[in-house]
């Protein structure tokens, strides 16, 4: 299921489970610092694709959504989306779960035996009232 | 009804080995690192085989017996490679039942499409690239009296090709047929959810090509796929998937500033206008039967139609129709010919399905038949079975917009042709589309109309060789299925020859 809106708590477009914080505190002992990029398309796509920070070069066509804290990771994980795929998904709320599976792409976590997944719900009107805009990436500080 | 004995059963068409290694050089050879990785059929969850995980070594070593076996290779005549082609596809054909069975155990899929659709294709395919290498000519420009420009075909060397799950023999197929035709060879990484159908194929084709000209490297794709398709070793990069590794492939490749070929998937709108419902006759059941085909391989289709659009004005009768047939398909174990629909590949395959059941209703949509999981008993409790599931919603919704890769279809309703070109166009892709009409001038427009590489008219889910097919927009770059990808897999050599012994005169 995906986390739910909690009273207090700044509103966010991406959550994770603790299970995918697990995964990824292990995954950044092995790789360092960490990306993902939610795939679209057939075969594997619709599923977070997680890299090694900076391997898969985010631009003007893509966004940030959230930038996760994880405890026991020095540099938060960004999570980023085609923009194109994000005006279609800016209505909904993303948490970030992992299941077991074979995994595909180039996604670091495949050879663990699991695989990251999204679990969406609707956004609140006020959580989409909170949110700031989602920063586009390129130019020079990437 | 035909019941197939599982694989290494008694009275099995085939056996699987308990283990494969990666076939390099026209042997197996074990893993570097000594790691295999367990394969599990979605049939019933239990592993069935383990497989090499393949590391950059790996590749390296498959990338060195292809480029020791690519020249000769290149040098063969087209007869010779034709023959060759002709040659697998007999080999094939001798053994379609055992094929069959191999690819049904390794991705779940019911053996009567296996049986009927994934291998006699794929040996059509090879016997497709035979003729059409035979066929193909150079041509010459002649430039002016004394000038004439000559243009050979060449082929590109050793290439990458990386396949997906869904059709792992057809789809390894697509690739390999056009890439051998040409004189290239290959090393092939298969997905890690079906990494065995291909070996037991390679073992029965094995003594028909010379060492080195298929080299297999299983494993994962950031241990694998990655090494292979960032290698500067490969001329070409083929790759079918999703968007974010599709746009991988081509950051490694422009690095080395090689080709890609890239099929990437889609959100198919199937249409069907209201005169469709003019009569009940057999048109319109053959309409009902492609509504339906969102089942057909679990929907685990790049051009799964996944979005159905039904013309207002027969919309409540034709969906009526529509939900009774679909609720006609037989689930069951994917050995057994009367099966409809079999397992999806894989445990995550199954829990993405489950997570867009779980957001299509969240959003509002109705669910008119299905919705939720399905469980067999016995043997087949542990597999991944959904059921087929019809939501009715609006554009809007992601379960409109994203490919789910499940037996899942999201029905609106549109007004006029307008519409529906407006409604089928808004989609970040355009792989497939279908277009349902009695009127063929009708249906001639809407085609020409809709953003899509492939718009089946009054027919869906047909994949014949000589009929094109790749993407428009999002979903990649490429035309398979044809011709036109043998081109992709050779260099045009251009001699300008000029037959005149008098100066230019410049110097």
């Amino acid at each position: 299921m995906p986390t739910e809106p909690t009273a207090g708590r700044p509103p966010s477009r991406v959550d994770l489970t603790p299970a995918a914080a697990d995964l990824l505190r292990r995954l950044h002992g092995t790789h360092g610092s960490l990306m993902f990029h939610q795939s679209g398309g057939c075969c594997d796509g619709s599923s977070p694709m997680c890299f090694p920070e900076g391997e898969f070069r985010t631009g003007g066509s893509d966004v940030l959504l959230a930038e996760l804290a994880v405890d026991g990771v020095d540099r938060p994980v960004t999570f980023w989306m085609s923009a194109s795929q994000y005006e279609l998904w800016r209505h909904t709320h993303l948490t970030v779960d992992v299941v077991p599976g074979r995994g595909s792409g180039f996604s670091l976590e495949a050879p663990e035996g699991v695989r990251f997944l999204i679990r969406s719900r609707l956004l609140t009107a006020d959580e989409a009232d909170g949110l700031p805009a989602a920063r586009t990436g390129g130019g020079p500080d990437h | 009804m035909t019941r197939y004995a599982a694989p290494g059963q008694d009275g099995a068409a085939m056996t699987y080995q308990s283990r494969y290694d990666h076939w390099i050089g026209g042997e197996f050879v074990a893993p570097a690192r000594g790691m295999y990785f367990e394969n599990p059929t979605p049939v019933t969850g239990q592993p069935f085989t383990e497989v090499a995980r393949g590391t950059a070594e790996d590749v390296e070593r498959a990338l060195d017996a292809a480029h020791g076996a690519a020249p000769a290779w290149g040098r063969t005549s087209a007869a010779e490679r034709a023959n060759i082609l002709n040659k697998i596809a007999d080999r094939m054909e001798a053994n379609l039942e055992a094929l069959a069975v191999a690819e049904t155990w390794d991705n779940g899929k019911p053996i009567r499409e296996t049986l009927a659709a994934d291998m006699p294709l794929a040996i059509d395919h090879f016997r497709y690239f035979a003729g059409a290498l035979r066929a193909q000519q150079g041509s010459l420009s002649e430039i002016d009296d004394d000038t004439v420009a000559y243009h050979f075909h060449e082929p590109l060397g050793v290439v990458a090709q990386i396949i997906p799950w869904n059709f792992p023999i057809l789809m390894a197929t697509w690739k390999l047929a056009p890439a051998l035709a040409a004189g290239n060879a290959v090393v092939l990484k298969p997905a890690e959810q079906t990494p065995a159908s291909i070996h037991f194929w390679m073992s029965l084709v094995a003594d028909l090509l010379p060492p080195g000209v298929i080299n297999i490297v299983n494993g994962f794709g950031v241990e694998a796929g990655k090494p292979l398709a960032s290698s500067p070793r490969v001329a070409k990069v083929a790759f079918t998937g999703e968007t974010t590794t599709g746009r991988l492939i081509m950051q490694y490749a422009s690095e080395n500033i090689k080709p890609v070929t890239l099929e990437l998937g889609g959100k198919s709108p199937n249409i069907f206008f209201g005169d469709v419902s003019s009569a009940e006759d057999d048109f319109y059941d053959k309409a009902l039967e492609g509504f339906t085909m969102f089942a057909l391989n679990q929907g685990e289709v790049c051009t799964c139609p996944s979005r159905a659009l039904i013309q207002q004005s027969h919309y409540h009768d034709f969906l009526a129709a529509a939900v009774a047939r679909t609720e006609k398909i037989t689930s069951g174990h994917p050995l057994d010919t009367e099966t409809m629909i079999g397992a999806q590949a894989s445990n995550d395959q199954l829990e993405k399905i489950l997570s867009y059941l779980d957001i299509g209703k969240r959003e509002g949509a109705t669910v008119l038949t299905g919705g939720q999981r399905l469980e067999l008993g016995g043997e087949l409790a542990g597999g991944y079975y959904v059921q087929p599931t019809i939501f009715e919603g609006s554009n809007d919704m992601r379960v409109f917009q994203e490919e789910i890769f499940g037996p899942v279809v999201s029905v609106a309703q549109f007004t006029d042709f307008a519409d529906a070109i407006k409604i089928a166009n808004d989609t970040l892709y355009g792989l497939g589309a279908g277009v349902w009409s009695r009127d063929l001038n009708t249906a001639y427009r809407a085609g020409r109309a809709i953003q899509a590489g492939r718009v089946w008219t009054n027919c869906y889910h047909a994949y014949p060789a000589h009929a094109a097919f790749g993407g428009y927009k999002q979903s990649g770059i490429g035309r398979e299925n044809h011709l036109m990808m043998l081109e992709h897999y050779q260099q045009t050599k251009n001699l300008l020859v000029s037959y005149s012994a008098k100066k230019l005169g410049f110097f």
